[in-house]
């Protein structure tokens, strides 16, 4: 780790104004992966602007029916509330699938839309890595590519997003709120993870500059039929081999709305809403489930360890739509 | 006094448990001393080629960077490579930190970064700037198979001589079984990551307080290369937070921190990180073929089990996979081989039953394989090929209660409602397995020396240079020493890890409780030798004639075999004798009567495991494990051992897979995310069965050693209940749901 | 507060130390006040400014669990989070676990089940333990595996571990 400069932000505008024009400024707050990667060289910040104590740490109900989720509402706190519980489980599931109770008491939501990827390149600086060191190259490619994209990858990186909350704000249609120099704005979820293309060193459409200051949940929390499905090697503490964010609204057992979207596959939680569409006023049978599978992973691709994948993500897709149509609340 | 006095055998709570569970007990990157430093490794990017240029300017510019240790101006150490041996090195040329500017693996050590504070090290180390001369290097162990060679000498033993005529037996047998196992490397990580702390005494010694499973293999090490006296260094160890086997050796902390607290006259802490953990010694990877051929009832007629395992270029590891059928299952035409394959890492290293938890996953897969076959039981076919000696060293066994195991196993896990049929149990997604298999292990004794000091106050000390590494030593010589002379647990304490203490062997091997528990209950024998001496003089004695064999001790007495009414207390022989204290030390070596036996510990293990039949996920349901080792003498760390060796199984069945790439010669996944052991979720219910079992032959208390035993037969056997579960058999491990989906 | 440095100027110089700030922090009931530099880990300042080395360092990534403490009542692994960014806050280590002389339930059943080995994730899997039990999700069987699978047992304890957090969630329900 080597050394930086380390201040307290008072509220949004300090934080945004210590970090303005800064490239080697960043924010710390729940820190589980800033300091993991700190600590190996990986990232080295010499400006660190500690945003705990912005008051960015309340549920609210919002005016269009959804829930905001200020950014520094911890993991555990968010899987844990009632609302999120009642209105959004799917949330709250795919949150309590990731980490490890620890980790969710410090993580923030905020964090967790931030989190690097697991790429074992990425994390050794002895090898190349276009995250890591653009230019470098991608040595994931030709090596071991087990837990890497099957889509949306590119010929510079096949890195995945490791976060199990992020497909579950992908499915539900999440926005995140933002704060700049420049003001305030929206991201639509979808918009927010970058695609790797040729700038895999980032990651996000967030900019340096700017803070997520909440995740707003739309109205819709598809509580009623859910399922957050998690394929790992082992039964905790694992990233997401693929994972399946579902969510059904039904009516006498046809579809009339699906949202689904995937972890652990791509560089980003990844939606395909033109595939879900293929349910929508179909019965929700093993049948059609498999036909949405078959369309998600369309031009799905496999870099020999992780070739897997695919069939495994079609097969989680079915399991969850399964789960998520039986389980009637 | 009327506390009982008997504690073999007894559920026993550790000794140490109290300062374990408040935090008090210090690991050897816990002890402190004024003006302490710390230094940090900087480990090689490359995996052979020479260190073109090593640039310090920067990281020495640092404030609180002290100085900075390379090749280039390491102070002068021993220059054979003889002195840098140790007691558990293999054949060949150790690896030599800071020696030159050669690399030789990738995360060699080649500098250490020595400042005030952790911190300022850990930045020091990424101020150091490294050119390099990179050189071809290979570390791909299958592509290397054509290389392989039998080493001029093997560290443990040579595979045995064939006997009859193997080919033509597996020629002609009706049954043949002809398959490849293999797996991949995997590394211990115990949970202490090593570390050693060098003080300055003010007598101007050196206390070194060393991760290690040898204090006095540490302070031999260190002696020969740094030219020390055994009085100038003291290695402690109170505390061992996990080892496995990777503190078998010195490992190459201890040489920087000696070094650079030699050269600096300062304190000094080195701790190596988590992804370091991955730099030294490893169990090494093995491809094994395995021929079965047997008649079509199940009985063996011919066995060749043949390994190639990984070694380093510069010494010749190797370990003892293919010896296993010889004390499982009666054979006459056998044929075996080890050959190593030389890769450009460090070389690898003792891990928890090393050769017999790998061999026997690939015998047992076979075993399983024939009685899939042949339509006959597991356990049948084990039973119908049972052997009563070691055909190898054509030896009987000093005890051998394995029938024992498998009926009492079988009977616990309800083996009898085993369907053989596979796929044939199933619910909801989940596909339904049983699988079985046996495990050996090797109960050897060492020598080891004892010494024992009763005070008056009827306190008594006893201490052996040994280690706990959690396996439970400090409670079990507890036990051991109090029962033998009388005494309460609380009045006996037991030392180890301090290189002063009496001579003791590597913690390892599954032998610490055979040799060192021999010495502690010879030594203890001995001061009640002396204090039978002292009672015949006490007035109105009852042992005027009576011999050692005629006396026992118990609740603080000494007291008459024949009539334990008759008895002196122990503190007032001495008062009587006006005797402050006895002291005894002692030596105790194997039997030669042992010579004439085959000395095992066995195991039969009945697992469950339920698979996703979409995501070939695996959750191992069930375990039972019965164990004939001898005598058990504290049942609750005993269970323990063998809790832990089935939790090591699971690991190595499932998960544990250090993901070497071959183009930049490195193990890539260092660190605990991604190298995945088991965890809490991963675990669900094991019994552990102890089977009785009576042996005066294998060492004079008649313990086995648990350590390795309990991991034997497990990888086996739940690769047997996968194939059980879903039909599908998978010969490498571990077995990831990409095997099996 | 804000005391905003010029990076910059500085970085053109030689390697520097980060400049020392004050941290007013409570461990185990005592309130400690400490200079220290914003690189110190909470595990760090524990272990090697304060010589409280029950809290274990076995990873430094947060992928162990064995430097598992409560920060102000919740578990956490104190080696992802910075000493600096706790002023103020109150933390409980192993060390102040017990009352005194008398272990704390959770210690005692640890030592009558045996659910250590080595030792060395002991202290973290016991405030692990506290945490769950003071969290009170752990509703079923799977449930305490699971919340408790965020501290490895190299050892293999796992299944006394678990009778010790199953046996203390009945008591405080029973309570």
């Amino acid at each position: 780790m080597r050394s930086f400069t380390y201040t307290r932000a008072g509220d949004v505008a300090e934080a945004v104004n210590e970090v303005a024009g800064n490239e080697e400024a960043r924010f710390i707050a729940g820190g589980t992966n800033l300091l993991d990667l700190m600590k190996i060289d990986v990232m080295h910040p010499r400006h660190i602007v500690d945003i705990t104590r912005l008051a960015l740490s309340t549920v609210e109900d919002t005016p269009e029916g959804g829930l905001r989720l200020g950014a520094l509402v911890t993991n555990a706190d968010t899987a844990y509330h009632e609302q999120v519980e009642t209105r959004y489980p799917l949330l709250s599931h795919a949150i309590l699938a990731g980490a490890t109770a620890q980790l969710r008491n410090k993580a923030t939501d905020g964090g967790n839309l931030l989190q690097r990827t697991r790429c074992y390149y990425f994390y050794d600086k002895a090898t190349p890595c276009n995250k890591r060191e653009p230019g470098s190259g991608c040595a994931a490619i030709t090596g071991f590519n087990r837990i890497h994209a099957i889509l949306g990858e590119s010929e510079h990186c096949i890195a995945t997003h490791p976060s199990d909350m992020c497909v579950a704000l992908a499915a539900l249609g999440a926005v995140v709120h933002v704060t700049g120099p420049n003001g305030e704005r929206g991201i639509p979820f979808a918009e927010f993870h970058r695609l790797p293309g040729d700038t895999p060193e980032q990651d996000t459409n967030l900019n340096q500059d700017e803070i997520i200051t909440s995740i707003e949940l739309p109205a819709q929390g598809f509580a009623d039929h859910y399922a957050y499905v998690k394929v790992r090697d082992r039964a905790s503490y694992a990233f997401a081999l693929v994972s399946v964010a579902a969510g059904l609204l039904l009516e006498d057992g046809v579809v009339k709305e699906a949202r689904i979207a995937l972890g652990g596959v791509a560089h980003k939680p990844w939606r395909k809403p033109e595939a879900e569409a293929l349910l929508h006023g179909q019965p929700a049978t093993a049948e059609n489930f498999r036909k949405v599978a078959e369309a998600y992973l369309e031009g799905a691709k496999g870099y020999g360890h992780n070739t897997f994948k695919i069939e495994l993500a079609k097969r989680a897709i079915v399991r969850a739509l399964q789960q998520a149509t039986e389980n009637k609340a | 006094m009327t506390m009982k006095t008997d504690y073999i055998g007894k559920p026993t709570n550790r000794v140490d448990g109290r300062l374990k569970v408040t935090g008090q007990a210090k690991y050897a990157a816990e002890f402190d001393s004024p003006g302490l430093t710390y230094g940090f490794v900087v480990s090689s990017r490359i995996a052979k080629g020479k260190i073109k240029s090593i640039d310090t300017t920067e990281a020495l510019q640092l404030d609180g960077v002290l100085q900075v240790f390379t090749h280039e101006n390491r102070p002068q150490t021993a220059w054979f490579d003889k002195s840098y041996q140790d007691e558990d090195s293999p054949p060949g040329s150790p690896f030599r930190p800071l020696y030159s500017d050669e690399i030789q693996f990738s995360q060699q050590p080649i500098a250490l970064v020595v400042a005030d504070t952790f911190e300022a090290a850990r930045y020091g180390a990424t101020l150091v700037n490294v050119t390099y001369e990179d050189a071809p290097f290979s570390t791909d162990f299958e592509g290397n198979r054509e290389k392989a060679y039998t080493p001029e000498k093997y560290k443990s033993q040579p595979p045995p001589d064939a006997r009859g005529d193997m080919a033509a037996a597996f020629a002609s047998a009706a049954m043949q079984i002809s398959e490849e196992y293999t797996h991949t490397s995997e590394h211990h990580n115990p949970m202490e990551m090593h570390a050693s702390t060098a003080i300055w005494e003010e007598d101007g010694t050196l206390t070194i307080y060393d991760k290690t499973q040898s204090v006095q293999n540490s302070q031999k090490y260190i002696d020969q290369i740094f030219g020390l006296k055994p009085k100038d260094a003291r290695v402690r160890s109170p505390f061992v937070g996990g080892a496995f086997g990777s503190g078998l050796r010195p490992q190459y902390q201890l040489f920087l921190t000696v070094m650079a607290a030699l050269e600096l006259k300062r304190p000094v802490r080195v701790m190596l990180t988590r992804q370091q953990m991955f730099s030294f010694g490893h169990r090494p990877a093995t491809i094994q073929k395995l021929q079965l051929g047997a008649s079509k009832e199940g009985k063996l007629e011919a066995v060749r089990h043949e390994a190639f395992g990984e070694t380093s270029r510069f010494e010749d590891y190797a370990e003892n996979v293919v010896v296993w059928q010889n004390v499982l299952y009666q054979c006459d035409n056998v044929a075996f081989d080890y050959k190593l394959i030389g890769l450009d890492v460090y070389t690898p290293l003792d891990m928890r039953a090393p050769g017999g938890s790998t061999g026997q996953f690939a015998l047992e897969s076979a075993m399983d394989e024939l009685a899939a076959a042949s339509g006959i039981n597991p356990v049948a076919l084990r039973l119908k090929n049972y052997t009563e000696k070691d055909q190898n060293e054509d030896a009987p066994f000093t005890s051998k209660e394995l029938r024992e195991c498998y009926r009492q196993g079988a009977e616990k896990f309800g083996w009898e409602k085993r369907n053989p049929e596979p796929r044939s149990m199933k619910e909801g997604h989940q596909l339904i397995g049983w699988g079985m298999a046996s495990g050996a292990w090797e109960a050897s004794q060492q020598q080891a020396s004892a010494k024992a000091l009763l005070t008056v106050d009827g306190k008594l000390t006893v201490s052996s240079a040994t280690a706990d590494i959690g396996t439970g030593t400090y409670t079990v010589m507890t036990q051991l020493a109090a029962e033998t002379l009388g005494l309460q647990l609380e009045d006996v304490s037991f030392k180890l890890g301090d290189s002063a203490l009496p001579d003791a062997p590597l913690e390892g091997g599954s032998w610490t409780v055979s040799s060192v528990g021999s010495a502690v209950t010879l030594v203890c024998d001995a001061i009640g030798k002396r204090l039978l001496k002292l009672a015949r003089k006490v007035k109105d004695t009852p042992f005027a004639t009576a011999g050692y064999d005629e006396v026992i001790f118990s609740e603080g007495h000494m007291r008459l075999r024949s009539d334990p009414s008759k008895a002196l207390a122990v503190t007032r022989i001495m008062r009587s004798a006006e005797i402050n204290y006895l002291e005894e030390e002692v030596t105790s070596k194997p039997a030669e009567k042992q010579k004439k036996y085959a000395p095992y510990a066995h195991s039969a293990v009945f697992v469950e495991v339920r698979v996703d039949e979409d995501f070939g996920t695996i959750k191992v349901t069930r375990v039972v494990s019965a164990i004939a080792g001898g005598r058990i003498i504290n049942t609750k760390t005993a269970e323990s051992q063998i809790l832990g060796g089935v939790v090591w199984g699971i690991g190595m069945a499932l998960e544990e897979e250090s993901l070497m790439d071959t183009t930049y010669g490195r193990f890539m996944n260092h660190n605990l995310a991604e190298y995945h052991v088991p965890v809490n979720a991963d675990i669900h219910s094991i019994d552990v069965i102890f089977v009785e079992e009576h042996d005066e032959i294998v060492n004079p208390i008649g313990a086995k050693g648990l350590g390795e035993i309990g991991i034997a037969g497990v990888a086996g056997a739940i690769a047997n209940a996968v194939y059980h579960a879903t039909g599908k058999r998978v010969r490498n491990l571990p077995i990831t749901l990409d095997k099996v989906m | 507060m804000s005391n905003k440095q010029q990076p910059e100027t500085i970085e053109k110089a030689a390697p520097w130390l980060p400049p020392k700030q004050s941290v007013r922090i409570t461990i185990n009931g005592t309130q400690h006040q400490l200079e220290l530099e914003p690189w110190i880990s909470v595990l760090d300042m524990l272990r090697e400014h304060l010589q409280l080395t029950g809290t274990k360092k076995g990873c430094d990534h947060g992928q162990c669990g064995a430097c598992t403490v409560l920060l102000d009542g919740k578990r956490i692994n104190s080696c992802l989070t910075l000493a600096v960014m706790h002023d103020g806050s109150s933390v409980t280590t192993i060390e102040g676990v017990a009352n005194g002389e008398e272990l704390h339930p959770v210690q005692q059943a640890f030592i009558d089940h045996d659910a250590f080995q080595c030792g060395y994730c002991t202290s973290g899997q016991i405030c692990s333990a506290i945490g769950l039990i003071n969290e009170g999700k752990a509703k079923t069987p799977d449930d305490i595996r699971d919340l408790m699978s965020g501290n490895i047992c190299r050892c293999g304890a796992y299944t006394n571990i678990f009778k010790v957090v199953q046996e203390a969630l009945e008591r405080s329900k029973a309570q």
